[in-house]
């Protein structure tokens, strides 16, 4: 088997450009959220400053090997969803290091820094941290479903595993869509999306206001800068899946940046206007609006 | 010293004995030291200007002052634009504002949240009250001079300062730590006994390690 290492420049290359665009993102998400609070909010750059504040911060202190492991699995989970599905359709610099199969792996891995963090959070011994992580997980756990139900859906109807094939099947119009070939998954997908993007209504699993601040509660310094720089980078890899599964792809940057922007700003949109479901809600909501859709998807097909 | 912070066998569920000592187990008590800045002076002056800029108050309240500091939040004043944000930790936080007067009984717990933060970390003491006492200059229960127990950086004094004097205040305050003037934590360190000599001295309930983080 013959490996271009050419990739692997072209890979860091894409996760540089993500990770930048990640960092604005989340920051105009935080400035949208202010607007609508009627307030300015937060420089564009602000997350750059956080960063290098975090990084520069002149302690640590440890709670164990594991409290190291949390943030750098969590790290791990973002980089490799993002490295194993095409970044760009068609580009032979751009697709990463992904593979036939490769979308079992994806789903893996967007769970693997959650239970990482689990660990992770698990050992730093505060009683926030573990109240967050149980949420977390059994939150994340139903959130789940209805994706993996719809990503069944998907495998079915185009009979593969692998995404490059899957946004291949897309090509050729807007109409060859999931989005519009097997809305039924697609619907269930975006339920799913909601919860897993940590944006109200189902943000308890941080909850600011009330379980400060949930997982990375006792994480600072260059932890907590190694948490923020996967913030940046893992909602952009997911929403990469996202947007490869149902809505088509993208052949070049701007298109990439502008369909990440719009599945963002989804979450973004019924987050500024809903309050925080508790955990039985959120829990109740998925089985009962989501996972039924899933189900549906799947006859569908 | 209380009855549950004591040495004790305990029995597991699973019939293994073992001994707690709660001083020991759930603090550290290593002393802080002083920390050198970075080794050339043109990265300390990129993280200085990070750490102006990017300003993370540990949000509590100790005293009346701290009601000023919710308007700070909102539309009107609005503190995020110049980079300050809320930590609900003080893990995260580089700022701990002493928002007014401050009771012995609350003093403790400022002690051990002032030093579970992260150097470097910075003291703003808010209103008369952590001057001179203002008005409970007569109290029995708080203390009269905040600088006595911790370093402070800075002082925005009124009874109560308005939320834009808090603002201005910030503003000083990144001037300072931009000028490498905040160095409130290693000078904790470097008059480590003095202050923890002060600090006992009011504090007569004592039931935590020295240096608890």
């Amino acid at each position: 088997m013959s490996f271009d290492w050419m990739r692997i420049p072209w890979s860091l290359v894409t996760l540089f450009i993500v990770f930048n665009y990640g960092l604005l993102l989340n920051a105009l998400i935080a400035k949208i959220a202010a607007r609508v609070g009627r307030r300015h909010g937060i420089p564009l750059w602000q997350n750059y400053v956080d960063l290098i504040k975090n990084y520069g911060q002149r302690t640590t202190i440890s709670h164990g090997v594991h409290f190291y492991l949390g943030p750098v699995f969590r790290l791990t989970g973002g980089i490799g969803l993002l490295l194993f599905v095409p970044t760009l359709y068609g580009s032979a610099y751009f697709a990463n290091l992904s593979f036939a199969g490769d979308l079992i792996l994806a789903l893996y891995f967007v769970f693997f820094g959650t239970l990482g963090m689990a660990l992770g959070a698990g050992e730093s011994g505060h009683p926030y941290a573990a109240l967050g992580v149980s949420r977390g997980l059994s939150q994340v756990t139903a959130a789940e479903l209805p994706f993996a139900l719809a990503v069944f859906a998907v495998a079915l109807q185009y009979q593969t595993l692998s995404v490059t094939e899957i946004v291949a099947a897309q090509q050729g119009g807007i109409h060859h869509w999931t989005l519009f070939t097997n809305p039924l998954a697609v619907a269930a997908a975006m339920l799913s999306f909601l919860g897993s993007m940590m944006r109200p209504p189902f943000d308890l699993v941080l909850a600011p206001q009330e379980i400060p601040i949930g997982p990375p509660t006792e994480y600072h310094s260059s932890y907590l800068a190694l948490l923020q720089t996967n913030r940046a980078i893992f909602p952009i890899a997911k929403v990469v899946i996202y947007m490869n599964l149902f809505f088509g792809g993208a052949t070049n940057w701007p298109v990439f940046f502008l369909k990440v922007f719009l599945i963002t700003m989804v979450s973004v949109v019924v987050g500024v206007v809903s309050p925080r479901f508790r955990v039985e809600q959120s829990i109740r909501w998925f089985l009962i609006w989501a996972v039924p859709i899933g189900i549906l998807a799947i006859l569908w097909v | 010293m209380k009855a549950e912070l004591e040495k004790r066998l305990v029995t597991g569920p699973d019939g293994v004995e073992f001994e707690v000592d709660p001083l020991r187990d759930y603090y550290c008590d290593a002393l802080p030291e002083v920390q050198r800045p970075a080794y050339l002076r043109i990265v300390e002056d990129l993280f200085n200007w990070a750490r102006a800029e990017s300003i993370w108050i540990l949000g509590f309240g100790t005293g009346c002052g701290a009601i000023e500091m919710r308007p700070l939040m909102t539309p009107r004043f609005d503190a995020y634009r110049y980079g300050i944000q809320w930590r609900p930790t003080p893990r995260q936080a580089n700022l701990f504002v002493i928002s007014g007067y401050l009771s012995v009984k609350t003093l403790k717990r400022v002690i051990r949240s002032y030093e579970q933060m992260q150097n470097p970390k910075y003291v703003v003491g808010l209103g008369s009250c952590t001057l001179n006492g203002g008005m409970y200059f007569d109290s029995y229960n708080t203390i009269k001079r905040l600088d006595q127990y911790l370093p402070v950086d800075l002082y925005i004094t009124g009874c109560m300062p308005r939320p834009e004097a808090l603002l201005a205040g910030f503003l000083e305050l990144k001037k300072l730590i931009r000028a490498g003037k905040a160095e409130g934590a290693n000078q904790y360190a470097a008059n480590f006994a003095w202050y923890k000599a002060n600090q006992k001295q009011v504090i007569h309930d004592w039931d935590m390690p020295d240096y608890n983080w």
